[in-house]
């Protein structure tokens, strides 16, 4: 029923050292590095890539628009948890894939981009189709290069896909001029990356691994804070044997949801802006923060001088220039976090005992649970998250737009497995949601994914549904339809004096008709006793669907800790 | 506080690029940038003083630097033993009565003239950045029609081997 991935159709894999066209050389590099699927958009001057493309039988899915190749390609990463690719061609098939780039890099997913580039004699003309692409993206990849001799493609490229996905990953994107493509060139794909500048620090320090446990065996108070870069480094079973083994309680940032399970004993919630009260007030009273994989985010820390003021801080990190950027840190950990972790979970040390802190988080816990009205017949986004919860008992992929559903879907789907959450953090990329879903069922076709979305961020990239009409691809197209920029809204509500100044709509396509349109079998719901029903009916239905769940529409995210303020500030902590 | 830094790089197309944008992104205060060749023809020299308020500026400065994969090696010299020089041309307006009078301003400096035209004398000078600062304040009373600095480019002093011998940077890594 999923697309077909594992196996390239007719992939012919071309022998070592021997003469080739750039083009060929770039898609027999790709089949060398497991690549199954592209995700792209054909023009002038990536035509020989496409050529290639087409003779060789290379994977590829046609996006309708190459920002939802770009992030089709980040939902591949995110799940697969190796590098999605994208092909474009120069000029605006480059610059239409920047957001998406930018996304990437500041969310650190391992991307490589391929943009077709006029020809090395036309460059810096104004030629027709030309961008300064290495320009426009250097600050937003992690690397980035312009090929100008054939010869130098295969080791680029396997530079690239060297950058992206090891240490801190992160876009690497390659400008392959049109005449590059096209020369022909000896193709040998068999060396070895050499890459002196570039040297990720991936075993942490010895002494500062037993300074971070002894901390443990000190503290009274301490939590742990869990971060997307865990996932990045695929510990999430170090990092159990860790919490469950020293019995730290846990929190966690909107990207390291999953990482540990949502429903276990010792998670308190996510914290932030947006988060729980037992996770902020845990960061707030802690006498010992570790951090692992995440760097303080400004969602995350809410006013500096407020954030954790009694802690001692541990930063688990494998970028050393996140460790103290942003946050104090008397204990830096530089590495992989799986590599710490194990690290940790062979150290013999004295447990802590954190029996009076447990008891206090727990009655925090108590009495202050995430909590929401249920009034009349009115469907409730955060009732409609709990549903989707339930009827996908925790093992779907969730992927999300930006805006209130994303909070209501992080705070109400407990993520219990990593890899199942796909969102945009770090950039908030209206338009994300939907293709990222995409490429999330191409890296896991055999599980059910669903795309929680806005009304409004869904109509920035709704023509993918061509892509689910035409692979039959079973995504699951969930809209919170509240009529408006619901987030936009709350805070024009809260700090505006409600002066909603464009953020509700005054008129709105028809969902269903729109999917209808695409061969999509679409729903509208209004009211809670429909919902778990069509819900079911929806999941269970083969193909793709739309369900238009028309939900409350004054509905605000809680709790919220306003601009400005601290983690004990918190507003809307109780009904 | 000035710090003086130096890096190598790869001499590709665009690194200079990279760099002034790193630095013009995160905000990070740069009095001068000098860049040139080595030893190694595949390899560039960058000399920066930056101006950071405290050490955590100045660890980002240095750890985003690192990043770069065509940054090779950082380091801080300011607080080793260190030769450090920028050249300066230096055009005063001279009558021809005056100029005696600049030539003998600038022999202690060893500043040599480099061009005399009718109404001006250019001068070259070598040297840290105290004594090409004093030298430009000596001239200053005379009018200075155009100056042009290079920058600071810097080296360690003499026994070791490597600038980037030790390339502990902070206490993390
Ligand atoms: C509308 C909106 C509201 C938001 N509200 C919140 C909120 O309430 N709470 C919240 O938490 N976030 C919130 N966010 C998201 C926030 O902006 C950040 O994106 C998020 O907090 C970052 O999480 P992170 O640090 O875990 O992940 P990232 O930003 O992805 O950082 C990952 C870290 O892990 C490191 N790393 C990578 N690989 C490894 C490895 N192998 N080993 C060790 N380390 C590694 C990286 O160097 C990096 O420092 C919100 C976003 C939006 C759009
Ligand atoms: C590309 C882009 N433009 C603007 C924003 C600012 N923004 C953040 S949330 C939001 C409203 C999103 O509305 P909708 O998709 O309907 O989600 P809701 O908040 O209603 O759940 C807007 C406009 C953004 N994050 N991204
Ligand atoms: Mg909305």
């Amino acid at each position: 029923m999923g697309p077909k991935t594992k196996e390239m159709q007719g992939r012919e894999l071309k022998d070592e050292n021997q003469e080739m066209t750039g083009a060929s050389m770039l898609i027999q590099a790709l089949a060398r590095e497991d690549v199954d699927v592209i995700f792209g958009y054909p023009g002038g001057a990536n035509l020989s890539t496409y050529d290639e493309i087409y003779r060789t039988g290379m994977h590829h899915v046609l996006a309708r628009h190459e920002q939802g190749a770009v992030h089709a390609a980040e939902g591949y990463a995110r799940v697969a948890g190796k590098p999605g690719v994208c092909i474009v061609t120069s000029g605006p098939g480059a610059t239409n894939v920047v957001t998406g780039i930018a996304d990437a890099m500041i969310d650190s997913l391992p991307l490589v981009v391929i943009t077709g580039q006029v020809a090395t004699n036309a460059i810096g003309t104004d030629a027709f189709q030309e961008a300064d692409v290495i320009g426009v993206t250097m600050p937003i990849t992690k690397h980035n290069f312009q090929a100008r001799e054939v010869e130098d493609l295969p080791r680029m490229i396997k530079e690239a896909f060297h950058i992206a996905a090891t240490g801190r990953p992160g876009p690497v994107l390659i400008d392959l001029p049109k005449d590059i493509a096209a020369a022909s060139g000896f193709f040998n794909y068999n060396q070895s990356v050499d890459l002196p500048g570039y040297q990720p620090t991936v075993i942490p320090n010895k002494l500062q691994i037993k300074k971070l446990a002894d901390a443990v065996t000190e503290a009274k108070k301490p939590v742990v804070l869990t971060g997307a870069g865990i996932l990045h480094a695929h510990a999430s079973e170090e990092l159990f044997e860790y919490i469950t083994k020293q019995q730290l309680p846990a929190a966690s940032t909107l990207l390291g949801l999953g990482a540990f399970p949502g429903n276990h004993e010792l998670f308190l919630g996510m914290v932030g802006m947006h988060g729980t009260y037992t996770g902020n007030m845990a960061l707030h009273e802690a006498d010992l923060l570790i951090s692992i994989g995440a760097r303080f985010d400004d969602r995350v820390t809410g006013a500096l001088k407020h954030f954790a003021p009694n802690a001692k801080v541990a930063h688990i990190d494998i970028d050393p220039a996140e460790i103290g950027k942003n946050v104090e840190t008397h204990i830096p950990v530089v590495g992989d976090a799986k590599e710490a972790l194990r690290m940790l979970n062979e150290y013999d040390g004295t447990p802590g005992d954190f029996t009076e802190w447990k008891k206090q988080l727990a009655e925090w816990q108590e009495e202050y649970p995430l909590w929401y009205r249920e009034e009349g017949d009115s469907l409730k986004p955060q009732r409609l998250m709990e549903m989707i919860y339930e009827e996908t008992k925790g093992e779907a992929v969730v992927t999300t737009d930006v805006g209130q559903h994303q909070m209501w879907a992080a705070q109400y789907y407990k993520f219990d497995n990593p890899d199942c959450w796909v969102t945009s953090g770090g950039l908030g990329t209206m338009g994300f949601g939907f293709p990222s879903a995409i490429g999330a069922q191409f890296a896991a076709p055999d599980r059910q994914v669903v795309a929680v979305l806005g009304d409004a961020g869904f109509q920035m990239t709704a023509q993918e549904m061509s892509i689910l009409q035409e692979l039959n691809l079973p995504v699951k197209i969930i809209l919170v339809n509240n009529a408006a920029l619901g987030m936009v809204r709350q805070w024009q509500e809260l700090f505006y004096d409600q002066r909603y100044s464009n953020s509700i709509f005054p008129i709105q396509p028809d969902f269903v008709k729109m999917a209808e349109a695409y061969n999509i079998k679409g729903w509208k719901i209004d009211n809670p006793e429909e919902m778990q029903a069509v819900l079911r009916e929806a999941l269970d239905y083969e193909g793709p669907v739309l369900l238009d769940c028309r939900v409350e529409k004054e509905e605000n995210v809680y709790p919220m800790i306003a601009p400005g303020k601290g983690h004990h500030e918190m507003e809307g902590i109780k009904p | 506080m000035k710090r003086t830094i130096i890096a190598t790089v790869n001499n590709n197309s665009g690194v200079m690029n990279r760099i002034t944008g790193l630095f013009a992104r995160r905000q990070f205060n740069i009095d001068s940038i000098t860049v040139g060749m080595t030893e190694n023809p595949s390899v560039s020299r960058m000399t920066f003083v930056v101006n950071v308020d405290n050490q955590r500026g100045l660890d980002q400065v240095i750890k985003q630097l690192n990043k770069q994969v065509d940054v090779l090696k950082v380091r801080d010299i300011t607080d080793d033993s260190i030769v450090a020089r920028e050249l300066a041309l230096i055009k005063v307006v001279a009558a021809p009565q005056h100029r005696g009078e600049i030539s003998a301003l600038a022999e202690p400096f060893r500043a040599s003239v480099v061009d005399v035209g009718r109404e001006s004398v250019t001068l070259q000078v070598t040297g840290d950045q105290q004594k090409v600062e004093a030298l430009i304040d000596l001239l200053k009373p005379y009018g200075i029609k155009e100056l042009a600095r290079t920058g600071i480019t810097a080296f360690k002093r003499g026994a070791t081997k490597s600038d980037f011998e030790t390339p502990k940077y902070s206490i993390i890594n």
